[in-house]
C-alpha cells in the first residue's frame, strides 16, 4: 500500500511538471542576436550573448568559460556567414551538448533566411584580405534582416516550445509592427541625407548603407583584415578631398589614430559608430542601435554642413 | 476483492484523473459564446487577428522553404518575397551590389567559392562528391639557427614540417580531424582521432594518435608554440622532438560546480612514446589530467591544470617512469582593443621520477615564459629554462630566451628568438634562432 501512494505521488508529481513549462536557455553569439531573441522570447526564455557589443565579434576567445554556458543552453544562435569561425567549432565541440550541435534542433544559423550582401563572384583568394566568401556578415544592421531573424527565431522557439507558441506568435507580431514604425521614423530622419557618401574603417556596414541611402566610398583598411598603410591612407586622403567627404565611422574595437589623421587633413569627421548592441551604454536594444547610430550620423552632417 | 486489487484499481483510476486533468490544464481556456453584438463584432475582430497571424507565420514559413528549394536546385538564391501581411520592405533589383574598390564582375558569373556553377568531374559519375571533402589546410615551418651550440645544434636552415590538416565531419555523432606532419625524415601522423562529443554523461571521447594530456606545451602542435624551439624539459623530461603523443583513448568529463571550469581526463595509451617505452602487450601508458579555468575579469583569465602519467620505460618490462606536471597559465587580452593587446604568462613544472638498475633518480624541470602583444603586428616575449636530466638530477640544463615575432597577417608569422642555454656539459650556447610560419587552407581554431 505504501509502495502504491508513492509512485501514485510521484507521478501526481510529474503531471504537474508537464503543466508548467521551462524557460528556454538560449545561447548567443553576439548580442544583437540576443536583442532579437529576447523581443520574441519574453518572459519564456533566459537569453545571454557570449561576445559583448563592444568587441570584434571576429576575434573573440574561445574561453572555457563559454563551454559550460553552451553546456546548458537549449538553443544557440548564431550570425553565420563565417563570422564566428574562428572560434566558435571547438567551443560546440567541447560543450557536451547534443542539443546545439550543428545536426541538432538548437542550432539556429541566424543567416539562413537573410538577405546577404556583397557575396563576392570570381576567384576568391587571401589576397583579397581577409575576405567572407559567403557574403557580407553584418547583415543584422538592417531593419528588414531584423525582421526576418526574428521571424526564423520565432519559428525555432515555437520548435523548442510548442505550448507557447501562441505567446512567441503574438510577441513577433507586436515586434513586427514596432519594427516598421521605427523604420518609418528612421528613414524620415536620414531621407534629406540620401546618396551621402561616406568612409567606414572596416566593411561592417554594406547593409546599413543599403537601408538608408548611404554610399560607402572607401574603407580606412587597405583590405579587410589589414591595417592601414601609409600608402592607402594618403590615397584615400586624396580621394576623400575630391569628393568632399566628411563623414568617416570608425567601429568601437579599432584604433582611432588613423582615422584623427585623416579627419585632421580632410576636415573630416571621425564617428565611433557601435554596429551592435551593447556597442555603447545607451544601445540596449535592437531599436536602440539604429536611433543612436542614425542620431550620431544625422547630427554630425548637420555639423560638418556635407 | 483483495485489498491489494482495490488499492490497484484505485490508484490508477486515480491517475487517469490527474494525467486527464493536466492534460485539460495545459489547453488554452475556451471562453464562452458571445451573444450580445458587442460580444460578437469583438469576437470577430479577435479571430480575424489570429488568422492573419496564423497565415502570416504559414506564409513566411512557405516562403522560407521555397527560397531554401530554389538555393539546393542551385538556381542563384531570389532574396525572401515579403510575407503577404504588412512589412514595408520591397524586393530590390536582383543585382548584388559590388563592394567599392572590387572588380565588378557581373552577377551569375560561374567559379565562385561554393556549390554554384559546374564543378569538374575526374572520374566520378558525380560532381558532388567534392562537397563532403574535409577542410584541408597545410601549415609550413621553416626554422634557422645561427651561432653556437656544440650539444645539440639545429640546422642552419630547415623547412623543417609542414603539417597538413585534414578536418570533417564523420557522421551525425562525430567528427576527425587528421594533423600529418611532413618533414626530411618523412611523413607521420602529428595527430588523428576521432571526437564522440556528444556521448551520455557528458562525457567527450578522443580515439586515436594524440598528444598527451600531460601540461600545456605537451599538447600544442610546433607551429602554435609562441615559440620557436620547445622547452629545455619537455626534450629532457618527456622525450625527444616529438614530446609524448601516442595511439590511444582520451576520456574527459565536465565537473560542473559553481566556482570554476573543471574538467577532469583520463588516457591510456599503448606505451611507446617519449620516456615510454612498451615492452609487451599489456605495457600500457595511462594519463590522467585535472584542470580548472576561472573569468578573473572580463578581460583576463586564470587557467590551472594538474598532470599524472606513468608507464613502463627504456631500461626494462619491470621498470616505471612517473612524470607529475602543475600547469599555470594567466592570459589578458582586453575586449575593445583584442586585436592590439594581449599577454599570455605561462609556467610549468615537472617532476620525473625514472626507475633504473642502480637508482631511480628524480628530477626537475620547469619553464616560466611570457608573450605580450604591443602593437597590431608584434609580439615580443621572453622564457626562462631549468631542466635536470631524467636519468640524473645533477646534470642541468638552464637557461634564458628573448623573442620578437612580427604577424603580416594571422596566416604568417616571422620570429626570431634569442637563445642562450648552460648545458651540464660545462658549454654555453649562443644562438639566435629564427622561423617562418606560413598556413594555406582552411584550419580549424585550436583549442584554448
Amino acid at each position: 500500500m505504501k509502495k502504491n501512494i508513492a509512485g501514485l505521488m510521484l507521478l501526481v508529481a510529474l503531471s504537474f511538471a508537464h503543466v508548467a513549462s521551462a524557460a528556454v536557455k538560449v545561447i548567443t553569439t553576439t548580442e544583437d542576436l540576443a536583442a532579437i531573441v529576447k523581443e520574441i522570447g519574453g518572459d519564456r526564455v533566459s537569453v545571454e550573448a557570449l561576445a559583448r557589443g563592444y568587441q570584434d565579434p571576429h576575434f573573440v576567445e574561445a574561453k572555457p568559460s563559454f563551454i559550460l554556458k553552451l553546456h546548458s543552453a537549449d538553443l544557440l544562435v548564431l550570425v553565420g556567414r563565417e563570422l564566428e569561425v574562428a572560434w566558435l567549432p571547438p567551443l560546440i565541440t567541447q560543450s557536451r551538448n547534443t542539443k546545439i550541435q550543428p545536426a541538432g534542433m538548437g542550432y539556429l544559423d541566424a543567416s539562413l533566411t537573410a538577405r546577404i550582401l556583397d557575396i563576392p563572384t570570381g576567384q576568391i583568394t587571401r589576397a583579397m584580405g581577409d575576405v567572407h566568401p559567403q557574403g557580407n556578415p553584418h547583415y543584422w544592421l538592417e531593419p528588414g534582416n531584423g525582421r526576418r531573424v526574428a521571424q526564423a527565431v520565432q519559428q525555432k522557439l515555437t520548435a523548442l516550445s510548442a505550448a507557447d507558441a501562441a505567446y512567441f506568435s503574438q510577441r513577433y507580431a507586436d515586434f513586427d509592427r514596432r519594427l516598421t514604425e521605427a523604420e518609418k521614423r528612421w528613414r524620415a530622419m536620414i531621407a534629406p541625407y540620401k546618396g551621402l557618401k561616406i568612409v567606414t574603417y572596416h566593411r561592417s556596414w554594406p547593409n546599413f548603407a543599403d537601408a538608408f541611402g548611404l554610399d560607402v566610398i572607401g574603407y580606412v583598411e587597405p583590405k579587410p583584415g589589414i591595417p592601414p598603410s601609409p600608402a592607402h591612407t594618403l590615397a584615400l586622403i586624396e580621394q576623400m578631398k575630391r569628393q568632399n567627404i566628411k563623414i568617416i565611422l570608425v567601429e568601437p574595437y579599432f584604433d582611432l589614430k588613423t582615422p584623427n589623421a585623416i579627419a585632421r587633413d580632410t576636415g573630416a569627421q571621425v564617428l565611433v559608430m557601435p554596429p551592435s548592441v551593447g556597442g555603447v551604454k545607451e544601445v540596449t536594444n535592437y531599436f536602440q542601435l539604429f536611433d543612436y547610430d542614425l542620431n550620431l550620423l544625422v547630427s554630425a552632417i548637420k555639423q560638418s554642413g556635407a | 476483492m483483495s485489498r491489494a486489487k482495490v488499492a490497484r484499481s484505485v490508484c490508477s483510476a486515480v491517475c487517469v484523473f490527474v494525467l486527464g486533468s493536466s492534460a485539460v490544464l495545459a489547453q488554452q481556456p475556451v471562453p464562452p459564446l458571445p451573444s450580445t453584438p458587442e460580444q460578437i463584432r469583438e469576437e470577430l475582430a479577435r479571430l480575424r487577428q489570429e488568422f492573419d497571424a496564423l497565415r502570416e507565420s504559414y506564409g513566411s514559413r512557405l516562403t522560407a522553404l521555397e527560397s531554401r528549394l530554389t538555393q539546393m536546385e542551385g538556381r542563384p538564391a531570389a532574396e525572401p518575397v515579403a510575407a503577404p501581411a504588412p512589412p514595408t520592405q520591397a524586393p530590390t533589383g536582383a543585382a548584388q551590389p559590388t563592394a567599392p574598390g572590387e572588380v565588378g564582375v557581373p552577377p551569375g558569373a560561374a567559379g565562385a567559392g561554393g556549390p554554384q556553377g559546374a564543378l569538374p568531374v575526374y572520374g566520378s559519375t558525380s560532381a558532388l562528391s567534392k562537397i563532403f571533402n574535409p577542410d584541408i589546410a597545410v601549415i609550413g615551418n621553416f626554422t634557422g639557427a645561427a651561432g653556437r651550440n656544440t650539444i645539440n645544434p639545429g640546422p642552419a636552415l630547415d623547412m623543417s614540417e609542414a603539417e597538413g590538416s585534414f578536418q570533417a565531419i564523420v557522421d551525425p555523432y562525430a567528427r576527425a580531424d587528421f594533423f600529418l606532419a611532413f618533414s626530411p625524415e618523412g611523413v607521420e601522423i602529428e595527430e588523428g582521432f576521432i571526437t564522440f562529443p556528444t556521448l551520455p554523461g557528458g562525457l567527450l571521447a578522443k580515439v586515436g594518435k594524440l598528444k598527451q594530456q600531460v601540461g600545456k606545451a605537451n599538447t600544442l602542435h610546433a607551429h602554435a608554440l609562441p615559440w620557436v624551439d620547445q622547452p629545455l624539459v619537455l626534450g629532457n623530461l618527456l622525450g625527444g622532438e616529438e614530446g609524448l603523443a601516442d595511439s590511444g583513448i582520451s576520456v574527459s568529463k565536465l565537473i560542473l560546480n559553481p566556482v570554476m571550469f573543471l574538467e577532469a581526463t583520463g588516457e591510456v595509451y599503448r606505451g611507446s612514446s617519449g620516456v615510454f617505452e612498451s615492452h609487451s602487450r599489456g605495457d600500457l601508458s595511462y594519463v590522467g589530467r585535472l584542470r580548472g579555468y576561472r573569468d578573473v575579469s572580463e578581460s583576463s583569465n586564470l587557467d590551472v591544470g594538474a598532470s599524472i602519467a606513468w608507464g613502463k620505460n627504456d631500461v626494462g618490462p619491470s621498470f616505471d617512469t612517473r612524470i607529475v606536471a602543475v600547469d599555470a597559465s594567466f592570459r589578458y587580452r582586453p575586449l575593445r582593443r583584442a586585436i592590439y593587446r594581449r599577454f599570455l604568462g605561462r609556467t610549468e613544472l615537472f617532476w620525473s621520477r625514472r626507475e633504473q638498475e642502480e637508482a631511480t633518480p628524480s628530477a626537475f624541470g620547469m619553464y616560466a615564459s611570457g608573450d605580450y602583444q604591443f602593437a597590431r603586428r608584434w609580439f615580443a616575449g621572453a622564457r626562462y629554462d631549468w631542466s635536470e636530466r631524467a636519468n640524473d638530477a645533477s646534470l642541468v640544463d638552464k637557461g634564458p630566451s628573448l623573442l620578437l615575432t612580427y604577424w603580416p597577417s594571422e596566416f604568417s608569422q616571422v620570429r626570431s628568438q634569442y637563445r642562450r642555454i648552460r648545458y651540464a656539459e660545462g658549454t654555453t650556447s649562443n644562438e639566435l634562432l629564427f622561423q617562418f610560419l606560413f598556413s594555406i587552407g582552411a584550419h580549424g581554431a585550436h583549442v584554448f
